[in-house]
């Protein structure tokens, strides 16, 4: 028996919500009285595949193949289930990430395991029954759904579960699956990422702004907040389709959910679409001229204020706080 | 080209969401359903690409007679025939099943979905689909051109994009930016009451999951509400109260 834990790199690297799950996964681990194995597919160091020991994996399986270096849906998900029988999981573990999205619903069918999607906590697991908390609802409710089946599958939301250093060095092993030329039927062309921003899904403090900003050419304070406060930036629906910001900033209902630590809203009024992907945020703060905003009734801080007053202030407090601490 | 496209029924988002029976069931009194956004994004873009000829685009929905005028939306909206499973749409594996045995055997080069329903938010659908039927499947794609029997398509990454490329048969589900959704007009209006809609009986699934119970996150707490002066104050509450800087 064992809880697999599949860690998803980035051009080779691990990413913050990475060392999370696989802190979740060992906590499962951990709950089951089992070992928890680490899967990492593509070109990874062997310090950095042996670093996931310190989270709570006990094994580390290197898959690594010109083939695989890039994500490729359907050869992924096979040399996952795979894994996930040669090593008899119980449960295998993914971060929700986009490429996560893809993957792990096939991994559930290959396994016929049960999948809670956007896990939330740890599960509650009694003798047989295996119980697990998501979001529903586009972030207005929790579901708790029952996995009967024989293996189970999860994906955790990112900042949902804390870093834990629990161990030492993990060991690594070579894992050479079987390939299905079949499995093997997508090109990728070109990947672009911009590696020197925070990605949205992933960031931990976001400043984002909205209509009461006015036009494009005044998103300078909000950049530059962004930059003192080492914030990822985002906006409102309407500020992406009037080709202010770009698309890949649109944080709401029909674009991205955000889970960080603060969300620092500028000049949005909070439309019920908007706060469908703000939710999970942990802290928010809302500036707006307008006192009857939506947005203040789900705040932790307001200000009723112009953000053209209000913003450039605030800059200067942080970089205040910042020089003295 | 023959395309398939996948549809779910689903609460208004604007719906006041609410838990009835001890809380382990959606409340749906007094709630609008609607065809899911997304999938009329997928919708829209399988009607562009099959226009003036070039293919058919059918329906497909698993659920019960209920949601028939969700399913002449979507004909009305352009699709040219309908299929509805009928059963209760209790998860998706459950549907994924549903789907994939219809779709088997009738040689569509392209299945389209939304990128997730906006009541479970799953996302699974389609790669579900896509294991059953031994397809390729690619999940959140922003941009769809075909060009013979290839698809150029763009997925969301987090921080960027990925191009890639794949031949038919696929399956895809589509994020915004795919399309935009189209509004049905009178002619399409007229003709989806007479556009086939045929209905099947669903097979057994296995149960590999069960919806227990709902809950409400807690409430926020009140907002403190600062000055316009206060921003210093605002920062020593981030960084001591909330402690998030």
């Amino acid at each position: 028996m064992s809880v697999l834990v599949y860690v998803e790199n980035a051009e080779g690297k691990f990413k913050k919500s990475i060392f999370e799950v696989v802190s979740y996964a060992a906590a499962v681990a951990e709950q089951l009285k089992t070992e928890l194995i680490a899967i990492s597919i593509g070109n990874v160091s062997p310090d950095d595949l042996s670093s996931l020991g310190k989270y709570g994996a006990s094994k580390v399986l290197n898959v690594s193949n010109d083939k695989l270096k890039s994500f490729v849906n359907q050869a992924y998900a096979s040399i996952i289930a795979d894994a996930a029988k040669k090593e008899s999981s119980t449960v295998v573990v993914f971060s929700n990430t986009f490429s996560a999205k893809g993957l792990a619903p096939r991994v559930a069918v290959k396994l016929k395991a049960g999948l809670a999607d956007s896990a939330v906590e740890l599960p509650e697991i009694d003798n047989e029954k295996f119980l697990i908390k998501k979001t529903a609802f586009s972030g207005k409710a929790f579901a708790t759904i029952e996995l009967v089946s024989a293996i189970k599958v999860i994906t955790l939301n990112p900042n949902s579960y804390q870093v834990k250093e629990i161990g030492s060095a993990g060991k690594v092993e070579d894992f050479t699956p079987e390939f299905k030329e079949s499995d093997f039927r997508t090109m990728i062309s070109e990947i672009v990422r911009a590696s020197d921003k925070i990605a949205l899904p992933d960031a931990e403090l976001v400043v984002s702004a909205g209509r009461g900003m006015k036009g494009p050419e005044n998103w300078g304070m909000i950049e530059e907040l962004a930059s003192v406060l080492g914030a990822a930036t985002a906006c409102s629906k309407p500020v992406s389709d009037a080709g202010w910001r770009p698309h890949e900033e649109h944080v709401g209902q029909t674009g991205i959910a955000v889970s960080p630590n603060l969300y620092i809203a500028i000049g949005i009024s909070g439309a019920i679409q908007h706060l469908a992907g703000v939710s999970s945020s942990k802290t928010i703060v809302v500036i707006n001229k307008d006192p009857e905003a939506p947005f203040f009734k789900v705040a932790d801080y307001g200000i009723v204020g112009d953000a053209f007053d209000v913003v450039p202030k605030l800059i200067e407090a942080i970089k205040a706080y910042k020089s003295n601490s | 080209m023959k395309v398939l496209v996948c549809v779910s029924n689903v609460p208004d988002t604007t719906t006041k969401v609410t838990f009835s029976s001890d809380n382990t069931q959606f409340n749906t009194a007094g709630v609008q359903y609607i065809l899911n956004p997304y999938d009329e994004i997928a919708l829209a873009r399988a009607i562009e690409l099959t226009e003036g000829g070039k293919g058919t685009v059918t329906i497909i929905h698993v659920g019960e007679i209920s949601s028939e005028p969700t399913i002449r939306k979507a004909l009305a909206i352009g699709a040219d025939a309908a299929v509805r499973i009928n059963a209760v749409p209790r998860d998706a594996y459950f549907v994924a099943a549903q789907i994939a045995d219809y779709a088997k055997d009738k040689g569509f080069d392209m299945i389209l979905t939304g990128r997730e329903s906006i009541d479970y938010n799953g996302s699974q659908l389609a790669s579900m689909i896509g294991e059953f039927m031994d397809i390729p499947s690619i999940s959140i794609i922003k941009k769809l051109d075909i060009d013979s029997n290839e698809a150029s398509i763009v997925r969301e990454i987090e921080g960027g994009k990925e191009m890639l490329k794949v031949s038919f048969p696929f399956i895809a589900s589509c994020a915004e930016g795919v399309a935009e959704p189209k509004i049905p007009n009178m002619r399409g209006i007229m003709s989806a009451r007479t556009k086939p809609l045929e209905v099947i009986e669903a097979s057994a699934v296995e149960k590999l999951l069960d919806f227990k119970s709902y809950s409400i996150p807690a409430p926020r707490g009140s907002v403190t509400m600062l000055g316009t002066d206060d921003t210093q104050k605002l920062v020593d509450l981030l960084h001591t109260k909330s402690k998030v800087i």
